[in-house]
């Protein structure tokens, strides 16, 4: 029972991380597109700049729970796909500099170095965690010893890829919504337009994901076995129709929790779907790292249990404290402001 | 090279450029929240800018803990799967606690003191600061549980192929963890401290925001000297300990060879490690080393020539880097001492104020050698006595899979260091901005350096 909960942890604080960071890599990758000059660069880093950072930490912890509650799983996972993370980690490391040395030199060309860095440091996160995600749905050849005997470029099949666009669609139309809380104008009237754009690409990926995913993994099996669990997925559809509804009236900030909503499902679908298994191996069902072979002993999971029922949901209030404290549209007096980045 | 010797390097890189940037965090961060609380207190605006400019200090120093912290955690799992595994029970939980508990806080609050100078109101303000240098001292003790346990493996048992945990109470009562916690304590709060009084000097040796910068090397003279002092008593305790649970790092830390009861301390050595002996030994102080160790002189000392060789850590590195941390640690107090009498006026020791710059970089080698007797003393093992390095390395990664992970860590890791020094003393010289009222700070000048026409060199 316990291990079970873990399991359903472990879901949720990946989903958690991919509604929260998705939405700044979003807004990173959308730039070169929805920002005309300077003034809308720095709108679109200011409307991240007082979260990205502790949305980021939630990778931190859903990497630092896999370790804790699933050694093998994170052993197996991390080495396995060790390329894929590696250029990852280089992302993010860019990534985070970008925000906080861009201003620090008043120089046109210094600026436009680190703006290469946060694009760059946004896109290819989104599209990793994408291809990973994807590839642990579908199983990776992990053999008897738990180790993964294909390469980088065998993560890129025709699904990881599908999941990879999946994932860059999706933090896209997260960000741009996102935008449209933060700003007001013509760059938020192009986030709103953009946002409608890339809906339709998404919702076009969700059905094409979907259908391959019955035909790619054993994602299905689980719901078959017990329909009531297509509720999850019924959500996801929801909080993407839900999404659009609310954009067209331009509601942006409930437009956006519907996309996070969105997220958060279609997450979870998918580690529903690999349940008992956290990494399924496509070699033989037996060597693939669930629940009863890579959990930790009793005592740290309750211990671990303990911690996370008392801290996660006051890091979800202060978090969401910061949120509604900064969540104001970005004036020209926030970019005047000192710190601002 | 072997997937093992370019993970080692891999894994000694990256952790010796995170750790050029926590130390930092961890003392400034206390520093800054001090001086905006002088500012709430006071509601003198000299202390607001002394909190915003070492405040921008910090945060660009902070940008690149953050980020190459990350690159750690990563590596456990990448370079090290087979450790993770084995002690992902236990090792894993205390990195767990250290995102839920501490990272989150840490990176919360310091977006709310960044972006809300004008949204809250000064004591909530400034209390999201004091949270930040809460968080960043809490995530230094669990690093650092994490960290001793590997030295001093606690409250655990072997079962089937890994270790469980057995007493989380004695995971954290973990006396090695907590003497290595209170070294990298005080230790990163004399880096901060001689940081301020650097910067500080540099200005007050130019005469520019005279008032500023005297104030600032106020605050930091006593901090620096009391943590200084306390570095020396609590580090000859840490010995102790590493005395009691590691023997052989001791030995190695001494290149002691010979077990004997009163054995000397000799203030020169040159280890032969080759031939098993010392080249050189001289001045020694009879008992010394027992009585350092022990706290008797009369103590037995046990020497590398009774642990077999596949036990013992490379003697050279751990000998040279142990010796040079203690000298740096023995002139910081002394140096301190000095700030401190000149605490009032430091101007009136222009030999101080020119040599205080150049020691901003000495606190930075004595932490990266401290590490080194740590980490390199404790091979061959990964956890003490139970795991060996070589029986941690990841089974899948290949070689050309981790040399091109290394590579690319040593561009983006070279680039990032010589930026951040670069920004570093960019700002650093440019000293605070000056307040909004331009007469306000035109008088300011004229009261900070009697020379109205003196601004700050840019």
């Amino acid at each position: 029972m316990l291990e079970i909960t873990w399991f359903v942890l472990w879901g949720v604080l990946w989903a958690i991380y991919f509604a929260l960071d998705g939405y700044d890599l979003g807004l990173g990758t959308l730039m070169p597109i929805l920002a005309a000059d300077e003034r809308d660069r720095r709108i679109m880093y200011n409307a991240a700049g007082p979260f990205w950072d502790g949305n980021q930490v939630w990778l931190i912890t859903a990497g630092g729970v896999t370790f804790a509650a699933f050694p093998a799983t994170y052993a197996a996972l991390f080495s396995g796909l060790y390329t894929a993370l590696m250029l990852l980690l280089f992302a993010l490391i860019l990534r985070g500099v970008s925000f906080e040395f861009r201003r620090k030199v008043d120089s046109e060309r210094w600026r436009r170095v680190w703006d290469y860095c946060h694009v760059g440091g946004s896109f290819l996160p989104a599209l990793l965690l994408g291809v990973a995600f994807a590839n642990i749905f579908q199983g990776i050849p992990l053999n008897a010893q738990g180790v993964n005997e294909g390469g980088l470029l065998d993560l890129l099949n025709p699904y990881g890829l599908l999941g990879g666009v999946l994932f860059v669609l999706m933090f896209s139309l997260h960000g741009s919504l996102w935008l449209g809380v933060k700003s007001e104008g013509p760059i938020a009237v192009r986030a709103a337009a953009m946002a409608e754009k890339l809906w339709l690409a998404l919702m076009v990926v969700v059905v094409l994901f979907l259908v391959s995913s019955a035909y790619f993994t054993q994602l299905f099996d689980n719901y078959m076995n017990n329909p009531v669990l297509f509720v999850v997925l019924l959500l996801a559809v929801l909080g993407l129709v839900q999404a659009r509804v609310f954009l067209g009236k331009r509601s942006m900030l409930k437009a956006w929790a519907a996309s996070a909503v969105a997220i958060i499902s279609v997450t979870l679908f998918g580690v529903i779907g690999l349940f008992p298994a956290l990494l399924p191996s496509s070699l033989d069902p037996a060597y693939s790292m669930t629940i009863a072979n890579s959990a930790s002993s009793q005592l740290t999971l309750k211990i671990m249990l303990g911690v996370v029922l008392v801290f996660v949901p006051l890091v979800v209030a202060y978090q969401a404290w910061l949120h509604v404290t900064f969540g104001h549209k970005i004036t020209d007096a926030d970019l005047e402001y000192e710190e601002a980045y | 090279m072997d997937v093992l010797l370019l993970s080692r390097l891999q894994f000694a890189f990256t952790t010796f450029v995170h750790f050029i940037f926590v130390p930092l965090t961890l003392g400034l961060s206390l520093l800054v929240a001090y001086m905006e609380f002088k500012w709430v207190r006071t509601g003198d605006e000299v202390y607001k800018r002394m909190a915003k400019f070492w405040g921008k200090l910090f945060l660009i120093n902070f940008a690149l803990g953050v980020v190459t912290g990350i690159a750690l955690e990563f590596q456990f799992g990448t370079n090290w799967a087979r450790y993770s595994a084995y002690v992902g029970d236990i090792f894993g939980s205390l990195l767990a606690i250290e995102a839920t508990l501490a990272f989150f806080l840490e990176s919360t609050f310091l977006a709310v003191w960044i972006f809300g100078w004008n949204r809250l109101s000064p004591k909530l303000h400034n209390a999201s600061i004091w949270l930040v240098a809460l968080a960043a001292n809490l995530s230094a003790f669990w690093i650092l549980m994490a960290n001793g346990w590997m030295q001093n493996p606690t409250g655990f048992v072997l079962r089937g192929d890994r270790a469980e945990l057995e007493s989380f109470a004695a995971l954290v009562s973990n006396p090695f963890a907590w003497q290595q916690f209170a070294h990298v304590l005080f230790s990163a709060y004399v880096l901060s401290g001689f940081f301020v009084l650097g910067v500080s000097a540099w200005h007050l040796a130019r005469g520019s925001n005279v008032d500023f910068f005297t104030r600032s090397f106020r605050i930091a003279a006593p901090f620096t000297l009391v943590f200084a002092l306390a570095l020396v008593v609590q580090g000859h305790h840490h010995g102790s300990t590493v005395a009691k649970f590691q023997p052989t790092k001791l030995a190695a830390m001494e290149s002691h060879w010979e077990t004997m009861n009163r054995a000397p301390q000799y203030l020169f050595v040159i280890p032969d490690p080759a031939n098993e002996r010392n080249l050189v030994e001289i001045l020694p102080i009879p008992g010394g080393l027992s009585m350092l160790a022990y706290h008797s002189f009369d103590a037995e000392v046990r020497g590398l020539r009774d642990f077999p060789l596949e036990d013992r850590p490379p003697v050279m590195l751990t000998f040279a880097s142990f010796r040079t941390m203690v000298a740096l640690g023995f002139l910081f107090p002394a140096l301190a001492a000095w700030v401190w009498i000149r605490r009032k006026d430091p101007q009136s020791s222009p030999r101080l104020l020119r040599i205080l710059p150049w020691v901003i970089p000495l606190p930075y080698i004595a932490i990266q050698l401290g590490w080194i007797v740590a980490e390199v003393g404790r091979q061959p093992w990964i956890v003490n006595g139970i795991m060996r390095t070589e029986d941690a390395v990841s089974a899948g990664v290949t070689a050309g899979q981790v040399g091109f992970s290394l590579v690319l860590f040593g561009l983006i890791y070279g680039l990032l260091v010589a930026v951040d020094v670069f920004l570093l003393m960019h700002h650093g010289r440019k000293g605070p901005k000056s307040s909004k009222n331009k007469e306000d700070d035109a008088q300011r000048q004229d009261a900070d350096s009697g020379v109205a026409s003196q601004g700050s060199p840019a």
